[in-house]
């Protein structure tokens, strides 16, 4: 009883700021975010992201060239649109996003994250379950698998999706320990898995590898119905991957923290170790893989990891899909419990997980995580453009900002205009215009600018002749809502 | 004793990493090196949890 108490008080002594600025003496120097986007962006995706770029048929120029582009896009997008946003107001997305768009908006916006979230961590299990299948010789989904592809593969499944909910449910302190601890050592893994294999592609010294690359690795040749990709693709899917995290603004949770918005270029660790050094070394596992199976279409990260390094390699992708899949079903928890914070948390974490295994049993989950990523950043981003424009650019033109907590609303019709009408605008170009979704964040973030300041003019334009924020706010006593 | 378990977990982060490279210039065989990296691994997730988040359960 005294140990609960104990584990109570300590719950309760944990200030995480969620409804408040961050204090003066809590920020922290870009040091601090070094490590963090290093150990985030190497994880269970990378072992699928690398050979899917083989898969759509990427060349070795393009391949080398648009992550690099990309990859400086997406950090410059850190700075200077997520870092900026962050440091200027110290609050978190949802709770600026309450501000802006009202309570009942949030609700939306929380349980489309937690859709997101579902899928995603549904894709690591079964990421975890390729590997975990491997001594009890389970039949592995291809790249063209929709559906469960054997009675082992759903147990599989199961056994990894059951494990993880129940940890998500009681013990998600430790997983994140854990997944700092595994960063270091998993990035080492990936790098040695595919010098290892080096010799096996024919390169034995570094003067061989770019022939190789060009010809073997990254041929320029698409497998089997799939799409090719250039460099373009590339460099946007490199840029936009992550774009919930930038240009959505989901990381202000992350950089409210830091002295001066200049701690996004930070950022540039994960992305370079990740989304470069990861990417390539995974793709060189698959392409190793392809080559010494005659260009099977068996898609399964857990045996080409072992094929090449043996039990540390099918470890490092249990523990990388795991530890992904772990803190997303968690967030995926707790942004359903939004909906009625009366929910017990642990039911709704085991509920989720079923949704999350279930999902997990499909394979096309894992073999279109490329259309899933892309996808996921793209619904989230017009509400990145939203506040990122509600704070620097509506009090230049004479609009309030935070208008539902001026107008004491819990919807901004604003807000859901733009959300809809980008959207439309999105899917438009990709049915009608035939742009695919990796091209589509770019025009949608302008257009999502564009709605929301015609749209805030008309929404707000009732409301001119009120006393400006500042005298309400004085006059206003804060009540925590939490 | 923290600065022994760093030594500890660096040489078990350089036995998963090292192997490969002699591999590649083909001074050892790809199975000895997985052996070493599966050694490596181990030695990894037991020593480096006694210096790695010291800092963090510290502050609460």
């Amino acid at each position: 009883m005294s140990q609960k108490n104990n584990l109570v008080k300590k719950l309760e002594a944990v200030n995480e700021h969620e409804r408040e600025p961050i204090p003066k003496h809590e920020l922290k120097s870009w040091k601090s975010f070094v490590g963090t986007y290093a150990g985030e962006h190497t994880a269970g995706t990378e072992f699928v992201l690398g050979p899917l770029f083989v898969a759509h048929g990427a060349s070795a120029i393009d391949l080398v060239t648009g992550l690099i582009i990309g990859n400086i896009l997406a950090v410059l997008s850190w700075a200077f649109l997520t870092g900026k946003a962050a440091t200027k107001t110290r609050l978190t997305l949802y709770f600026q996003l309450e501000k802006i768009a009202g309570s009942r908006f949030t609700m939306i916006y929380n349980l489309v994250n937690a859709v997101a979230f579902c899928f995603l961590a549904g894709a690591m299990i079964t990421v975890a379950a390729t590997a975990v299948g491997i001594p009890f010789d389970m039949a592995m989904p291809a790249l063209n698998d929709t559906l469960p592809t054997s009675v082992g593969f759903v147990i599989t499944v199961f056994a990894v999706g059951a494990i993880t909910t129940v940890i998500a449910m009681f013990g998600f302190n430790q997983v994140v320990k854990f997944a700092n601890i595994a960063a270091p050592w998993m990035i080492m893994i990936f790098v040695a898995a595919a010098v290892a294999v080096l010799p096996r592609l024919g390169i034995n010294s570094i003067s061989d590898f770019w022939p190789v690359a060009k010809e073997t690795i990254w041929s320029g040749q698409p497998l089997e119905g799939n799409t090719k990709f250039t460099f373009w693709h590339i460099m946007f899917f490199a840029w936009f991957c992550n774009m919930a995290m930038h240009i959505g603004m989901a990381d202000m949770s992350i950089l409210r923290y830091a002295k001066k918005w200049t701690a996004g270029f930070a950022a540039s660790t994960g992305l370079f170790l990740g989304h470069y050094v990861a990417w390539i070394a995974s793709g060189i596992l698959y392409s190793l893989f392809l080559l010494e199976s005659d260009n099977s279409l068996v898609f399964a990260p857990g045996p080409i990891a072992y094929e090449a390094v043996g039990i540390a390699g099918a470890i490092c992708v249990i523990i990388a899909g795991w530890t992904t899949a772990n803190p997303t079903l968690y967030r995926a928890g707790l942004a359903i419990q939004s909906i009625n914070p009366k929910w017990k948390t642990w039911k709704v974490t085991l509920f989720v997980g079923l949704i999350t295994t279930i999902a997990a049993c499909f394979p096309a989950l894992m073999m279109q995580l490329l259309d899933f990523v892309a996808l996921y950043g793209l619904v989230l981003m017009p509400l990145g453009a939203v506040v990122f424009i509600d704070i620097f650019l509506l009090p230049k033109m004479g609009l309030r900002s935070n208008f539902a907590e001026f107008n004491n609303s819990s919807f901004n019709p604003a807000v859901g205009i733009t959300w809809l009408i980008t959207l439309i605008f999105c899917v438009g170009l990709n049915f009608f215009g035939e742009i695919e979704i990796f091209f589509l964040g770019l025009p949608g973030w302008f257009v999502a600018v564009i709605v929301y300041l015609i749209s805030s003019k008309l929404v707000q334009r009732n409301h001119k002749d009120e006393p400006s924020p500042s005298v309400v706010k004085k006059s206003r006593k804060t009540v925590p809502i939490s | 004793m923290n600065n022994i378990f760093k030594i500890i977990s660096f040489i078990a982060l350089g036995l998963t990493i090292v192997p490969s490279f002699l591999v590649f210039s083909g001074s050892i065989t790809a199975d000895l090196c997985k052996t070493l990296m599966f050694v490596g691994t181990v030695v990894w997730f037991l020593s480096a949890p006694k210096w790695m988040n010291k800092k963090q359960e510290a502050q609460t």
